[in-house]
């Protein structure tokens, strides 16, 4: 197959980033698109065309959330459900132009090329985004039965991969997603129950120190999340809040 | 070099109490001036750091990846073990220390095996209280499953997901002593060297990957826990960003490599498709619990499929040949990784295999048949579809393809009881050490192993070390070995970057790191994969030599030292991978019998299972190294099984 690519490159954080076109041809629709761009990068490297287009990328099996590009104006591409490192080519038709960029939000600033710093996300899971426990001294794992429909949803709400997708998708660069879904986890849990006010406070004041924006419920963020994470864990983060706020302290 | 592996005395079952109740204390006041640096931070790093810090030390934590949840651990799929027997099937820690022994074909230290087996029940309890979502079943308790290698359901799994779910778990733990000041984190930082000062690790060198500074950390004790070095193979289970490097730069200090030659090939990964494919996934080990594995019975059908002429459903069930089932009647599709793998690459050496001739049918229409298809979507449904969103078929319709490849590897740094290396003061967890798994790890093994060396093992043993150390003071960065280690590597990345300059490179048409590493990949794979002899491993050396001598020649790594530079990274790690897989093959080399994951051709029985050599080689083989290019030499740490009858491995 072969394709047009219009990258975005930019040298460092302060430098200004730029589209560089880049024809390639000779790919096969199992190739994955990040293996696409080590092909690319192959042929710029070997042909001394220019520094290689820099990506992160990981595990390449859709679970390490490192890997994450804005294709065609969708986080991870066309498909859903998948990252980046899940696109296979066959998703293209044959000569298809395509626009890769990295994620673009405040929080997020690029690196280079295509490397953005997501450390905003561990910077909110540090706020608050566990249950306080120190090594032993801590009850028989079935001491504390919980409910598999809780379990089953706390698992859902805990299978997110921390990849920053749904704040790419945002329009108002909104990790209510990601927020919502760690304080479902552990809010869904009896474990969890103890901490939960003064989580939701912490973690939520730390998402909005840190630039994000609100949510205004057009949910490109659940459209576009890899792991399918449900809308309905803001539903439940802006309960946890309002609960927080104006309810009585589990402290007191 | 001497090993002494400090395995206290007494009874096994008593050993790891006694140790605890005799071992030194740092008490709480000077635990705030003792300093730690933890390097990685997966299952092993992130709880060995999180409990150190909780404990009170100071604890400086580094990983190459933009986040601490990104660690490969994280894609650990089926499980973990933990010999909680709550499912009444007759578990008990002395029968999982059993299994793990027999499944490392009695090539692991007893002691090391029965303590992981002792802590393990304590790693479910710790990982329920974090908010770990294990699976449940209706009655709201933790529901397990079966795994390879064991009679018993001892599995405790979260979907697909257990390593994701486990990691997390840690990485909570590491992010609450993060915001409570007692650990530091250091993302995109890649340790490049260890500082060792009068004989005892005494800190690291670490490239900053985004500004490419190189940076000095000093500390008391430094713990690698980097995990393994499955991407010598370049293809492989592993992250692409997962390598061998820090491990390997602490054995040029002169800490001791053990048994690099056990490297674990798993059976159930999707098949090798193009010359351009990255890396291989995994199909997680627990789908052998409910698919069946097979290849046609006749040569004429495999053919046909190969050509396209035949769909695996067009053979009939009596034509079908489910090889483990009629190999191995009593463990069936759930023998040891090991068996599986060489059974599957046996059927395809003889020409039955299916897909590219490198393939063999997991089949699940008996499972669904059996269970339903509702049923069989939740065990499996994101396994399913991962596999769909790659090969572009339909798992509940046509049988899933699967072939083995490089997944795990049980060499690694050598550690004594307390988990310390022969650099005193320098320590190893997880896959980055050896002690566990002896020639073959079970499924599930691996996460237990990490945690238990970081929760339940580290935090004893460290304060041990560290206990005298109370008198030594900060440790300065400024000494003169920090100088000398960091010129050392600033060196090293100017050499580096030189072969690709114009002027001094060899040849017309360079190659990028790559491209070597694919074709060091090949030898490895080709030569020193899944069944070894004397003349492969020759030829592989040979190889292997002749590439490295090109690689210096012809590497063209562009841009500085100074800026993000994925390529020079990539170049180190495989300037390195270049010495370890020498050291692999000398492994192989010298250990003339088949035990586990090594397979000497030379050394099988009459129906192609291993066959070991007890009198010769029961024994941990601990190599010391001597500069670039230089022999290295090994030292015996002989096994001593004062508890358990060694037995032929037997699964049938």
């Amino acid at each position: 197959m072969k394709f047009t690519l219009h990258i975005w490159r930019q040298e460092n954080a302060r430098a200004k980033g730029h589209f560089e076109t880049y024809p390639i041809d000779g790919i096969s629709p199992d190739c994955s698109f990040l293996e696409m761009l080590d092909i690319l990068n192959e042929h710029l490297i070997n042909d001394r065309i220019a520094h290689p287009v820099c990506f992160d990328n990981d595990c390449r099996e859709g679970i390490c959330g490192m890997c994450g590009l804005y294709i065609n104006g969708r986080p991870h591409g066309n498909d859903d459900g998948i990252t980046t490192c899940q696109l296979h080519m066959r998703k293209f038709r044959d000569g298809d132009e395509i626009w890769i960029e990295p994620w673009r939000a405040k929080p997020f600033p690029v690196i280079r090329d295509l490397i953005v710093d997501r450390s905003a996300f561990d910077k909110i899971i540090q706020a608050g985004g566990y249950i306080s426990t120190t090594t032993g001294g801590v009850p028989d794992a079935n001491m504390i039965p919980i409910p598999k429909h809780a379990a089953d949803m706390a698992m859902d709400a805990a299978s997110c991969i921390g990849c920053g997708a749904c704040v790419a998708a945002c329009k108002n660069a909104s990790a209510m997603l990601f927020v919502g879904a760690k304080i479902s986890h552990l809010a869904l849990l009896p474990q969890g129950r103890v901490e939960a006010a003064d989580r939701v406070r912490k973690m939520v004041c730390k998402m909005d120190e840190l630039g994000f924006g609100n949510c205004t419920n057009t949910y490109a963020c659940e459209a576009e999340c890899p792991k399918l994470i449900k809308r309905q864990n803001i539903s439940r983060l802006n309960r946890q809040w309002i609960g927080a706020l104006f309810g009585r302290d589990r402290r007191e | 070099m001497k090993l002494d592996s400090k395995i206290p005395s007494g009874p096994l079952a008593e050993k790891w109490t006694n140790y605890k109740a005799s071992q030194k204390l740092v008490n709480p006041a000077n635990k705030r001036k003792l300093d730690i640096i933890v390097v990685g931070t997966g299952l092993a790093g992130a709880s060995a750091a999180a409990s150190l810090g909780a404990m009170g030390f100071n604890v400086d934590i580094f990983c190459i990846q933009d986040s601490p949840r990104r660690a490969h651990s994280i894609a650990a799929q089926g499980g973990i073990n933990a010999a909680k027997n709550y499912q009444n099937d007759g578990d008990s820690v002395e029968r999982l220390f059993r299994d793990t022994i027999k499944g490392g074909d009695y090539r692991a230290r007893e002691a090391n095996v029965y303590r992981l087996a002792e802590v393990s029940g304590a790693i479910i309890d710790q990982c329920v209280a974090q908010g770990v979502p294990f699976a449940r079943d209706y009655g709201g308790l933790l529901d397990n499953r079966s795994f390879g290698g064991a009679q018993v359901s001892r599995t405790f799994y979260a979907k697909g997901q257990t390593g994701q779910q486990l990691l997390l778990g840690a990485y909570g733990a590491l992010s609450r002593e993060i915001a409570r000041g007692t650990v530091k984190l250091h993302t995109r930082s890649e340790m490049m060297d260890l500082v060792v000062v009068d004989g005892r690790a005494r800190g690291i060198i670490v490239r900053n990957l985004v500004t490419g500074d190189l940076e000095r950390y000093a500390a008391h004790a430094v713990v690698i826990a980097t995990g393994g070095y499955g991407n010598v193979y370049y293809l492989s289970t592993n992250a692409m960003n997962s390598n061998g490097s820090a491990a390997w730069v602490c054995h040029r200090k002169g800490a001791a490599f053990a048994n690099p030659c056990y490297v674990q090939i798993h059976p159930t990964c999707i098949p090798v498709h193009g010359d351009y494919q990255s890396k291989l996934t995994l199909m997680s080990e627990s789908l052998r619990n409910d698919g069946r594995i097979w290849v046609p019975k006749k040569k004429e059908d495999a053919e046909a499929i190969r050509a396209g002429k035949l769909k695996p459903n067009d053979i009939a069930e009596e034509n079908r040949d489910y090889y483990l089932e009629r190999r191995y009647p009593a463990f069936g599709n759930l023998v040891p990784r090991d068996v599986a793998s060489r059974a599957a690459k046996e059927r395809c050496d003889a020409g039955y295999g299916v897909g590219t001739g490198y393939a063999v049918y997991l089949d699940f229409a008996d499972a669904i048949q059996r269970l339903g298809k509702d049923v069989v979507e939740q065990k499996y449904g994101n396994l399913f579809q991962m596999y769909q969103k790659i090969t572009d078929e339909n798992p509940y319709e046509t049988p899933m393809m699967i072939y083995p490849a490089i997944h795990y590897t049980m060499g690694g740094l050598w550690v004594d009881y307390e988990l310390q290396t022969t650099i005193p003061g320098l320590f190893a967890a997880g896959e980055a050490n050896f002690s566990d798994h002896g020639a073959n790890r079970l499924g599930a093994s691996a996460l237990m192993q990490g945690l238990a060396d970081g929760y339940f093992v580290l935090p004893y043993t460290m304060q041990n070390y560290l206990a005298d150390q109370i008198y030594v003071g900060k440790i300065s960065a400024d000494a003169p070995e920090f100088d000398e280690a960091e010129k050392a590597v600033r060196e090293r990345l100017n050499r580096l970057l030189k072969i690709g300059q114009v002027e001094t490179l060899r040849a017309a048409s360079p190659h990028s790191v790559d491209d070597f590493h694919k074709r060091l990949g090949k030898i490895m794979w080709e030569y020193c994969g899944m069944a070894r002899n004397t003349e492969s491993l020759t030829k592989a050396k040979q190889l292997v030599t002749e590439l490295e001598d090109e690689f210096w020649k012809n590497v063209f790594i562009p841009g500085t030292a100074n800026e993000m530079n994925p390529e020079l990274e990539k170049a180190c790690r495989l300037e390195d991978y270049f010495e370890l897989a020498r050291l692999i093959i000398d492994d192989a080399m010298h250990r003339e019998e088949s035990c586990g994951g090594h397979f000497r051709t030379e050394h099988q029985t009459e129906d192609g299972e291993t066959l070991r050599d007890d009198e010769h080689f029961m024994y941990v083989a601990a190599w010391e190294y001597h500069g670039h290019g230089q022999p290295e030499t090994m030292e015996k740490e002989p096994l001593v099984y004062e508890h358990i009858q060694i037995a032929k491995r037997n699964y049938k």
